[in-house]
């Protein structure tokens, strides 16, 4: 009779960012099922907002989550906005512009962020280093045209707060010219290696049904077949004045999610190329006064998929109620699926593929639950992981 | 036939109201008793995108909007359900009929104890295991 | 100085610790890892097990939920240890002070030795923090 014991994987760990616990049950190395348990991270700010002034609360949702900081500030505008009577009839165009840079230089970011990351988790320093490395100029855009390097505070309702410098452009523009070659070099070091091919296809499978039975979104979605893109759904900023595409791959697996992450930051660096040429000039801010009664919903491509946020006035200049969906929450859960069924050592890179906001696989113990002893413990789950690509290394020599 | 239509012609007279905020977001409320034919309808015959939900106190009673997402053509639609009923709230849970529902409701039922009736796994999410017991914190306190 | 103190400023072992923050400040201590900043140059480590930890660094505003697991780490840690508080949710608990799920402040549970402040402080705030302690500790006796 074969036994199940249960790997506790969490809630803290050096590299992912967020505390976060989950519990494989594995019986030999196959994973059976996954309880997966949150909440270490909850602060409460859907009832924070309220007692904030509107203006104000930009500022809290931009600390929901680091990585999309300008998603959530402008799925949040668009929602106030939406009881204006929608984001094209309140805000002045330039300011539509700045708006979708600011998003699409968040989403190179953070997918460059990911990689580096998913590199990490199967073995790859190299990737890690590189893609952070590439991902510093990106930082320094933002830091030219935010004045920070994360937390942008940029978006405010009716516009934006600042404006992007007409000789600042030609450094953007620079910058973005360097970074494509970067890309390219890392696009081809990573979808081209057959080590990280054997790593990572048909691997945690996440099939075009379950996608839409657990409602993921955003690469997880667009990964399994599922062509759903928020940017082109409900066209927000100026994502409908600019020619892009949306990448939909079809195998679901760890690969296809690499791949649509990839092909996206290049239709980022077009968008961000086309805006900042069409840019007009004009004001950036529509100095909004009152918000009369009502309820919105404001709708964003985050990197991770669609943010979602509902609002709810009374024409106060409180809200009565905000909900904030991020996109990790739909997302996550469908690691109950994914995962389950694959062995332990893919585990770990097939929880970090939705690419979550949360931390996972720190203080791993093997616990076998019979007699409760520690079989392995620490560091061991990304070794298991690191080992295997070694292996596969080995054997392609 | 396109959604909008197809929505008002199944559900018949069970709509309560229909509000058109604009092209893209409709609101309808329904009876709680309908909540499950119409998410079924909404999701499984229409291929709506379960989005999320949202509970809110309001001095009626606690509300739940269901947000469901019509990718094709960018349309945004909620149902909306009262439970007039603040000190035992019950909806039937919609997590049988698919499981991407499972967290919210958890969700909701932790911040604003609204019972899920049907809910396969009703337990803690976001909240500490010492958090005190029928305490809601997104309830409304000082209106009742 | 002893020589237990004295250990504690040559390579750093530090173990991160996030208790609800919002990512930003654990970015851009991985930042400090990466080929721009470097800091294992000097023998910083961020490492997996807070047992074989010098430094342990929080993030974050200490929710209910995570209070009892940040003490339980602590009593990991091998002391001396020093407790560093990294950007301002650490420090003050910034905007979440009056949220429900934030009871204390992080200096209120472990005893804090450094405060870096910034929301989130950039790689050379840290740097510069950590030299600032690692000066403090060699003066000390």
């Amino acid at each position: 009779m074969s036994h199940k014991v249960i790997v506790p994987i969490g809630p803290y760990h050096p590299l992912q960012e967020e505390p976060e616990f989950f519990q494989l049950y594995v019986e030999g190395e196959k994973v059976v099922d996954i309880d997966i348990i949150i909440g270490y991270n909850h602060r409460g700010i859907e009832k924070l907002s309220e007692s904030k002034h509107i203006d104000q609360v930009p500022f809290l949702v931009e600390r929901i989550c680091g990585i999309c900081s300008s998603s959530h500030p402008y799925a949040y505008v668009l929602a106030v906005e939406d009881i204006l009577g929608g984001e094209a009839s309140v805000v002045p165009e330039r300011a539509l512009y700045i708006r979708t840079i600011i998003d699409e230089l968040q989403r190179i970011h953070s997918h460059l962020l990911w990689l580096g990351l998913a590199g990490h988790f199967i073995g790859y320093n190299t990737v890690w280093m590189w893609a952070w490395k590439y991902r510093e100029p990106v930082l320094d855009m933002f830091e030219m045209v935010t004045g920070n390097r994360n937390n942008y505070a940029m978006f405010k309702v009716g516009g934006v707060r600042r404006d992007i410098k007409d000789e600042d452009i030609p450094v953007l523009k620079k910058a973005l010219d360097d970074l494509v070659p970067a890309l390219g070099m890392f696009r081809g070091a990573v979808m081209d290696d057959p080590v990280i091919q054997a790593r990572l296809k048909n691997v945690g499978v996440l099939t075009k049904e379950q996608a839409i039975d657990w409602c993921v979104i955003g690469p997880t979605a667009r990964a399994s077949g599922v062509n759903i893109d928020v940017r082109r759904d409900e066209p927000y900023g100026v994502t409908d004045k600019i020619n892009w595409n949306v990448i939909v791959e079809k195998e679901g697996d760890i690969f296809s999610k690499t791949v649509v992450r990839i092909l996206e930051m290049y239709e980022s660096v077009s968008m961000i190329r086309q805006c900042l040429d069409k840019m007009p000039k004009g004001s950036i801010d529509a100095d909004i006064q009152d918000i009369p009664p009502g309820e919105g919903i404001g709708r964003v491509e985050a990197p991770r998929g669609e943010c979602f946020h509902y609002v709810k006035t009374d024409g106060t200049n409180r809200l009565i109620r905000h909900k904030v969906r991020a996109p990790s929450f739909m997302n996550v859960a469908s690691n109950k699926v994914a995962a389950v069924g694959g062995t332990i050592s893919d585990a770990t890179i097939t929880l970090a593929a939705v690419d979550p906001c949360y931390c996972c696989t720190e203080r791993v113990a093997v616990i076998n639950k019979i007699d409760n002893k520690k079989i392995l413990n620490g560091w061991d789950l990304i070794r298991l992981s690191q080992e295997k690509t070694q292996k596969l290394k080995l054997q392609k020599r | 036939m396109d959604v909008r239509s197809a929505i008002k012609d199944k559900l018949g007279n069970k709509i309560i109201d229909w509000q058109e905020k604009s092209t893209r977001r409709s609101y309808f409320s329904i009876k709680k008793e309908h909540i499950l034919e119409t998410v079924k309808l909404l999701f499984h015959t229409l291929g709506l995108r379960f989005s999320i939900a949202s509970a809110t106190d309001m001095p009626e009673g606690l509300e739940i909007l269901y947000h469901f997402s019509f990718d094709a053509a960018g349309e945004f639609y909620s149902v909306r359900v009262i439970i007039p009923d603040k000190a035992h709230p019950e909806v039937d849970s919609i997590t049988p009929l698919f499981p991407g529902a499972e967290w919210i409701e958890r969700e909701m039922w932790e911040l604003l104890g609204i019972n899920f009736k049907g809910h396969p796994n009703l337990k803690r999410l976001l909240l500490s295991e010492d958090w005190p017991e029928g305490e809601y914190p997104l309830r409304h306190k000082d209106e009742s | 100085m002893s020589w237990k103190i004295k250990a504690l400023t040559k390579s750093i072992w530090v173990f991160h610790l996030s208790v609800g923050s919002c990512n930003n400040c654990d970015i851009e201590i991985l930042d400090c890892l990466t080929p721009r900043f470097d800091v294992e140059r000097f023998g910083i480590q961020l490492i997996g097990s807070p047992r074989h930890a010098d430094a342990l660094l929080v993030t974050g505003v200490a929710t209910r939920k995570n209070i009892p697991r940040m003490k339980k780490i602590y009593e990991q840690v091998p002391k001396p240890c020093v407790v560093i508080a990294v950007g301002q949710c650490a420090i003050s608990q910034h905007m979440f002070r009056f949220g429900y799920n934030a009871p204390l402040p992080v200096d209120k549970i472990l005893p804090v030795d450094l405060y870096i402040p910034g929301c989130p402080p950039k790689p050379e705030a840290m740097i510069d923090g950590i030299v600032k302690l690692v000066t403090k500790l060699r003066k000390a006796k």
